[in-house]
């Protein structure tokens, strides 16, 4: 599903080089973690993947199913099937939420040759989503994000997840700022969107998320690159020691 | 005075001569005492040069000309008119000119509409007690030349009266029928104690045009007024809203602005009685590409009395070298305790040829009041507009939508949600065909 091969990005402006020859294959149906430092990269990644201005690539490349993510436009990536789930997620005043989703559910659609929904199918559709991830309808019906807890605004990350039906979704510390009530619904909503044609990247410090999203592979980054590569284990291994004895292992 | 400066007083005083020859004055009747004093007033004052105060942003040379350039007729509008989709009482003026074959009845329960043309020569007309005092009393301490001129030469405009609350809008409606008339037009509106009103205004203006609306509320009145003019590209436009206030009334003003060369609106508001409150609104939109574009909002908000609450939201969106004024002031007189006047004036520059030039100011002679202003200038936010193109919304519209997002503010100002959905509508036409 999403192969980032060798990927280097530096800032845009500066003369900062972030990600140092990142490598990592994602196939469909499997749920992959990315763990590491602070500052090493995890965002950047995901921003890099997405098209966030800002950064440019200057050698590697990434593919989703086979299509070149970083020729795309932020928003044909979207349609060709890839989410991101921001880290923090961004308050638009003066647009409405459901105004948004749909425009972004139609603009999907129609990128993709699909009938755009109805007002009305949306609405359904929104409401049936919004009440298992117990999200309160009122709150729909304000401007994005404003006005949400820091909780409220992750949940509605996963709400736009579900709505949108991505290939591959990218979840950046969505786990953190959440109560444990909450990390349990999210990680349900990330559960039930499980399925063998979609692939998961969840970034995040705590084996805490992944109690609830069983990882197939866990990846640990440092300095702009995937240092180590392991099983379930290692998020448990980070858990308990911390990053030092791994990153003095591979030097 | 040296011998340059009596030179320049001279030939100042010859373009005034040539722009009022060039006016044909209306024959006046019970506003005929009012227009001579404004016409003294304005001799007196002058036409507004760049160093005035109020004039350093904004060129007054295209109003001073004793005439403005032809502007062909528009054959088409890309937009459906607005706030057509409602009952209301509708009165056209062409070209500044009452149109009775193509306006509404004039009865209206709870109102006494009259025309300005048409009523002048009646006797005891309770507008004679109005026409032109509140414009008169608003060029103290600004001078404010063209409204004065208005005051002087307006043939035409609505004189409304309203006594209760009157089922639907007054809308009146601007069309034009020749591509070089300087309009002008004077409204009337005065609401008795605890009448409501709500007016709407829209339409294709002149080449030129001078409106002055005088708003007169007594203790308890509402008003909303929503101003929807079609500038349409080229034209030269001024306006004046001179309001006074009562206790307990509430005046709601919204104006959107887009398209014009040279457009100055200039607001006045005095708060005479206790408890009311008064809310300034606009959202412009002006694109340069296709021809120059500077708008100038000049408001002046007065507190001389308790407890009053003013608000004054401007939001501008500037693009392709387009230029944005807001000259803005909160003055609380001595003893208006317990004030409550906030304003905001905020430009989103689409690209760096655009520019946004504030003046705000706040003049406080009372110790017990709350009054701020702010005044930003800014870009669209990169991390806003990326997030919704990263959930698959298309660049251009995702900038609509974060257009819409800036002007939000200033469109809340319009309490009645489906006539902001039409505003709504219009702004995203416009935004769409301009982005
Ligand atoms: N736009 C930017 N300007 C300056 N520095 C940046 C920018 N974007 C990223 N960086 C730097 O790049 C490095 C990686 O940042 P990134 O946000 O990807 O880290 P992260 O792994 O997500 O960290 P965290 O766990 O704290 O979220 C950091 O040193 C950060 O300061
Ligand atoms: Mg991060």
């Amino acid at each position: 599903m999403l192969k980032i091969n060798n990927l280097h990005a530096k800032l845009e402006d500066e003369d900062k080089q972030i990600l140092k020859g990142v490598t990592l294959e994602v196939p469909a149906g499997e749920v992959h973690a990315i763990m590491g430092p602070n500052g090493s990269g995890k965002s950047t990644t995901s921003y890099v993947l997405s098209g966030r201005d800002g950064y440019e690539v200057t050698e590697g490349s990434a593919t989703l199913n086979g299509q070149d993510l970083l020729e795309m436009e932020p928003e044909e990536r979207a349609a060709a099937g890839l989410f991101l789930a921001f880290q923090y997620p961004v308050e638009i005043p003066g647009v409405g939420n459901m105004t948004f989703l749909r425009t972004a559910a139609n603009a999907q659609r129609k990128a993709r040759g699909e009938d755009e929904l109805s007002a009305g199918e949306f609405l359904k559709l929104v409401r049936e989503k919004a009440k298992t991830l117990n999200i309160d309808a009122e709150m729909l019906k304000r401007p994005v994000n404003v006005g949400f807890s820091g909780g409220e605004k992750k949940r509605n990350e996963i709400l736009q997840m579900a709505l949108l039906e991505p290939k591959m979704c990218v979840l950046d510390e969505t786990d953190s700022g959440l109560d444990v009530d909450a990390m349990r619904l999210v990680a349900d909503g990330v559960n039930a969107l499980r399925s063998p044609d979609r692939a998961f990247l969840v970034i995040t410090h705590y084996q805490r998320l992944l109690d609830h999203i069983q990882p197939d592979v866990v990846h640990i980054m440092a300095d702009g690159r995937i240092v180590k590569t392991g099983g379930p284990d290692l998020a448990l291994e980070v858990e308990k020691n911390g990053y030092a004895d791994i990153l003095a292992e591979v030097g | 005075m040296s011998e340059a400066a009596v030179k320049t007083r001279a030939a100042e005083a010859d373009a005034l001569t040539q722009r009022l020859d060039a006016l044909t004055l209306p024959e006046a009747g019970f506003t005929a005492a009012a227009r001579a004093d404004a016409l003294a007033r304005l001799r007196a004052m002058g036409l507004p040069h760049p160093r005035d105060e109020y004039w350093r942003f904004t060129d007054p040379r295209p109003f001073n000309a004793p005439l403005p350039q032809p502007i062909p007729l528009e054959e088409t509008s890309p937009d459906s008119p607005l706030f057509t989709d409602r009952d209301r009482l509708v009165l056209v003026f062409v070209d500044g000119r009452f149109d009775a074959a193509a306006s509404s009845d004039l009865a209206l329960d709870g109102a006494e509409i009259d025309i300005l043309s048409q009523a002048e020569t009646r006797a005891d007309h309770w507008a004679g007690a109005l026409y032109g005092k509140l414009e008169a009393a608003g060029q103290t301490p600004v001078p404010r030349p063209f409204a004065a001129l208005n005051t002087a030469v307006a043939a035409d405009g609505v004189l409304i009266r309203v006594t209760g609350k009157p089922a639907k809008p007054v809308h009146i409606i601007h069309r034009r029928a020749s591509a070089e008339a300087d309009v002008s037009w004077h409204h009337l509106i005065r609401l008795e104690p605890g009448a409501e009103l709500t007016l709407l205004e829209t339409g294709m203006v002149g080449a030129r045009s001078n409106g002055v609306t005088e708003v007169d509320l007594a203790p308890g009145a509402r008003l909303n007024r929503i101003a929807a003019k079609r500038a349409g590209h080229q034209k030269l436009g001024f306006s004046g809203i001179f309001a006074r206030v009562d206790a307990e009334a509430a005046f709601k003003n919204f104006e959107l602005s887009v398209n014009g060369t040279l457009m100055r609106h200039e607001a006045v508001v005095e708060f005479v009685g206790d408890d009311a409150v008064a809310h300034v609104a606009a959202a412009v939109l002006g694109d340069g590409r296709t021809g120059p574009f500077h708008h100038d909002d000049t408001v002046f908000v007065t507190h001389g009395a308790e407890r009053c609450e003013s608000r004054q939201v401007f939001k501008k969106v500037l693009k392709n070298g387009a230029v944005g004024v807001f000259q803005g002031k909160i003055l609380v007189k001595p003893g208006a305790q317990k004030t409550d006047g906030y304003q905001i004036s905020q430009a989103l520059l689409l690209d760096d040829d655009s520019q946004f030039l504030g003046k705000p100011e706040l003049e406080i002679y009372a110790d017990d009041v709350q009054c701020s202003h702010g005044s930003t200038t800014g870009a669209i936010d990169e991390t806003a507009l990326f997030y919704l193109r990263s959930r698959g919304v298309p660049k251009s519209r995702a900038i609509v939508l974060m257009i819409l997002s800036f002007l939000a503010d200033a469109l809340a100002e319009v309490e009645d949600e489906s006539l902001r959905e039409d505003i709504a509508e219009r702004l995203d036409a416009w935004l769409t065909r301009h982005a």
